[in-house]
């Protein structure tokens, strides 16, 4: 358990999530990648390049300052980290199950966060947008495959998730192994 | 009647094209020889399906385009036009006030060159993929491109040459690269009768230090007779540390050379041991000569070339520095000279003959060791030739040019008279094979074929005479190359494809040793451009007297700024451009009315700059030339010209922000 709530510190150097956008004249396709702080991609210029591509229908320009969500999440996986690892002395068997139900709701609540920003950046269009395709929607898949006008777009999870399943999965079987005391 | 002629007609195909399938039905799946006449193996040898690469990167000189032609093998297809030695108005080379600097010599600002050979970079002996080196012929010079932008890098001038022919042949581990005179000129350059040519006349061998970041510089200078040095190239394995010159004209004569130089019975190979010249250079026994140069190059950084004056060459000479050139006499005005993959054998390529002689190495070091010398000219010992001659490949053709070797012991003959590449077998001399070309041929080119690991799978013949081989289109027509397929006994034919400028030699590359290093774009963090705005924040126009300095950038689909006023007839107008973009392939051009240069072409990250000098009042729109996006025809923008002496403040802007 105690390895599983290091784990989470683990997440600040990967990737949690990854939008790859994917048309003929981008071959190889355009990676954003998403990490707990910060928003970048495979490339040094791949914000750069989709805040280009996003202009020319007006959706609004992806400026990681202006997401508190990168300032605050660091701090919620810190506090996870903490109350992880004071679980893993306490050893109480509800405490693991607890704390393994707060890491699910606060996974869930992430998902939700992360659609409302999808939601947002694909339907508030700016009024002078150069090119305006009637009642087409620019929100990217929450998870899995869409297609947006001329690129298919894939959202899909990154390591960050996977390492933060892991620690659920820790917790769990600290729990499941504490249950019989 | 009528009704009668087009049954004929009609039954006549009809046969012809039953003929015809039961041809093809009847030998297609038994011969492949047959089916290879009819054209369906060789298609595919040479097809590379859409969106699929090239096996082979070939280099060909443009020759009097003074530029180099990228090709992809077996396509033919062409990829891209290097800029070296010529102004380039379609990317603003030599035009742009940043790489006006690469064509700068002792002579003034040149805006032409004659580029004759290319020549890889090797390590070991081995194409390495870091650079490509090409001279310049007429206004002696050398070049060298960097291949992880394909473009011009740096030139350096050669003083003391008249024509920088027999260059650049790079040494097994691009110690250095060499640049022979081809025309002897008074040693130093004065005024002087032409006739006094034998006495006041020389020819100088020079030796270009290549540094491991390639920057180039004068290691030293061989001064010779004024013999044409015509065509070199550099030892390897056991002959690494000598390089071999041809000549012609060892009559010296300076008038009606086509007759007057083609008396002697037999020119010369010089063989010249740069090892033993770096000793004499170490040792100090040289002379300090004082002349002038210049040396430009282009700094990624900045994005701008530079020049600078050299005023200095050591020069070695035979009589004070022996053992340091020898000369083997080889028949009849020898063209190329070319060293087999093991560095054994020399091969003479005497033009003027159906015979080709070939060296020995081994047996030119004994013939030193006995000190079997028949004479002496200008204090270099001329070695005997029967104890240096290895063998002589009889009646191949006639009229051989240029030799290149494959990885299985063969070597391939140019013959521009006969118009043919003669195969055959190193060490027995005999002829294997003979292909015609179209026509006369001059270099030929095999992937590595000048190294020690040539790729012999396809050999490149690069033909002077193109004729009827294509569509015609006028008196002047694109010179014409032929790809044949050399991995089997017989040499195939695959195809013909017209090539730009006038080739000479040609080097290819797998692609697999220069892919994986070519850059996509300039990283903008890294742009030290004096002029450079590193973003739209930066955008502005500032006036320094007459000089109007505007700092604009560019990213899809506007420039920032957009409207220009205040600038005055008279002023020299600096469009300072930098391209914002991180993306492969998004340059952005830049073009403004009445611009007595050309167009900039501007790469992403890059900043290049466009002098423009209004001469009339008015308002005039500039735009981006390079299709760039869907908003491209809306990236455009306006300038006003205010007269001389108007009172118009200098105002600039995009959108909200413009005057």
């Amino acid at each position: 358990m105690l390895t599983g709530s290091l784990l989470l510190l683990a997440i600040f150097l990967f990737p949690i999530w990854k939008i790859i956008l994917v048309a003929p004249q981008y071959p190889s396709g355009v990676t954003m990648l998403i990490y707990l702080n910060k928003i970048g991609g495979t490339e040094p210029g791949t914000l750069q390049n989709i805040n280009i591509l996003n202009h020319y229908v007006g959706m609004k320009s992806i400026e990681p300052d202006s997401i508190p969500e990168l300032t605050y999440f660091p701090f919620i996986i810190h506090a996870l980290c903490l109350i992880g690892i004071i679980i893993s002395f306490l050893n109480k068997k509800y405490l693991y199950l607890g704390f393994a139900a707060l890491l699910v709701l606060l996974a869930s609540l992430g998902v939700y966060d992360f659609y409302l920003w999808e939601y947002e950046y694909g339907h508030s269009l700016s009024p002078d947008a150069p090119i305006k395709v009637p009642g087409a929607s620019f929100q990217p898949p929450l998870i899995g495959k869409k297609d947006i006008i001329n690129f298919t777009a894939y959202s899909l999870p990154e390591t960050g998730v996977y390492l933060y399943g892991a620690t659920i999965i820790a917790a769990l079987s600290s729990w499941w192994l504490t249950r019989k005391k | 009647m009528k009704r009668m002629l087009n049954f004929l007609v009609r039954g006549g195909l009809w046969t012809l094209l039953v003929g015809g399938l039961l041809f093809t039905s009847c030998n297609q799946p038994t011969n492949n020889q047959q089916a290879g006449m009819l054209g369906s193996d060789v298609a595919s040898a040479v097809y590379v399906p859409p969106g699929q690469h090239d096996e082979f990167y070939a280099f060909m000189s443009g020759g009097f385009s003074g530029q180099i032609g990228v090709h992809g093998l077996p396509s033919g297809r062409l990829l891209r036009i290097i800029p070296v030695f010529s102004v380039d108005a379609e990317k603003g080379y030599g035009f742009n006030e940043e790489t006006k600097a690469m064509l700068n010599t002792s002579h003034g600002f040149i805006p032409w060159d004659d580029s004759h050979h290319p020549e890889l970079s090797q390590t070991n002996g081995e194409t390495d993929g870091r650079w490509i080196f090409i001279n310049g012929n007429n206004t002696p010079r050398l070049a060298r491109i960097d291949l992880t932008t394909f473009e011009t890098a740096e030139i350096i001038e050669i003083p003391n040459s008249g024509g920088n022919h027999s260059s650049p042949f790079t040494t097994e581990n691009t110690e250095y690269v060499v640049a022979g005179t081809r025309f002897g000129v008074p040693f130093p350059q004065q005024d002087v009768p032409i006739n006094s040519y034998a006495e006041n006349f020389k020819g100088t061998l020079t030796f270009v230090k290549v540094e491991e970041d390639g920057t180039m510089d004068i290691a030293f200078q061989v001064l010779l007779p004024a013999f044409d040095y015509d065509l070199a190239h550099s030892g390897k394995g056991k002959s690494h540390g000598w390089t071999f010159f041809t000549t012609y004209n060892t009559e010296e004569q300076n008038t009606l050379l086509e007759v007057k130089a083609s008396q002697n019975d037999k020119d010369f190979i010089a063989a010249v041991n740069w090892k033993k010249a770096e000793e004499y250079i170490a040792a100090g026994n040289f002379e300090e000569m004082e002349t002038q140069y210049m040396r430009n190059y282009y700094d990624e950084k900045t994005h701008m070339a530079y020049s600078e004056t050299k005023t200095k060459v050591k020069i070695l000479t035979p009589e004070n520095c022996p053992g340091l050139v020898y000369f083997l006499p080889t028949p009849k005005s020898p063209h190329g000279v070319d060293v087999d993959p093991t560095g054994e054998y020399i091969v003479g390529n005497g033009k003027l003959s159906s015979d080709l002689t070939v060296h020995s190495f081994s047996k030119m070091m004994t013939a030193i060791e006995n000190e079997s010398f028949e004479d002496e000219v200008a204090g270099v010992p001329v070695l005997k030739f029967e104890e240096v001659v290895a063998g002589v490949v009889k009646d191949a053709g006639l009229g051989p040019l240029h030799t290149e070797f494959d990885d299985r012991g063969n070597a391939y003959t140019s013959f521009f008279i006969t118009s043919e590449v003669v195969k055959w077998k190193v060490g027995t001399w005999e002829v294997l094979d003979k292909a015609s070309t179209f026509y006369s041929v001059g270099h030929i080119m095999i992937p590595g074929g000048d190294s020690k690991k040539p790729e012999g799978k396809y050999l490149v013949a690069l033909n002077k005479i193109t004729k009827d081989r294509y569509l015609p289109t006028g008196p002047e027509l694109c010179h014409s190359a032929q790809l044949y397929d050399i991995s089997g006994d017989k040499m195939k034919l695959l195809m013909d494809f017209p090539t730009q400028g006038e080739p000479h030699y040609a080097q290819g590359i797998s692609a697999g040793r220069v892919k994986p290093n070519v850059k996509k774009f300039y990283p903008i963090e890294e742009n030290e451009h004096p002029f450079r705005a590193m973003g739209e924040k930066d955008a502005r126009v500032e006036r320094d007297g007459n000089d109007v300095h505007v700092y604009m950038t560019t990213i899809r689909s506007h420039f920032a700024p957009d409207n220009i006023e205040g600038v005055k007839v008279g002023d020299n107008v600096y469009f300072h451009v930098t391209n914002l973009e991180q993306d492969w392939d998004v340059p952005h051009g830049f073009s403004v009315m009445g611009a007595n240069n050309a167009e900039l072409l501007i790469m992403g990250g890059q900043t290049e700059t466009l002098l423009w000098q209004p001469k009339k009042v008015g308002v005039y729109p500039f735009y981006c030339t390079d299709f760039c996006s869907a908003l491209h025809q809306e990236m455009q923008g306006y300038i006003r010209v205010s007269g001389a002496g108007a009172n118009v403040d200098l105002a600039w802007g995009l959108g909200e922000t413009a005057p």
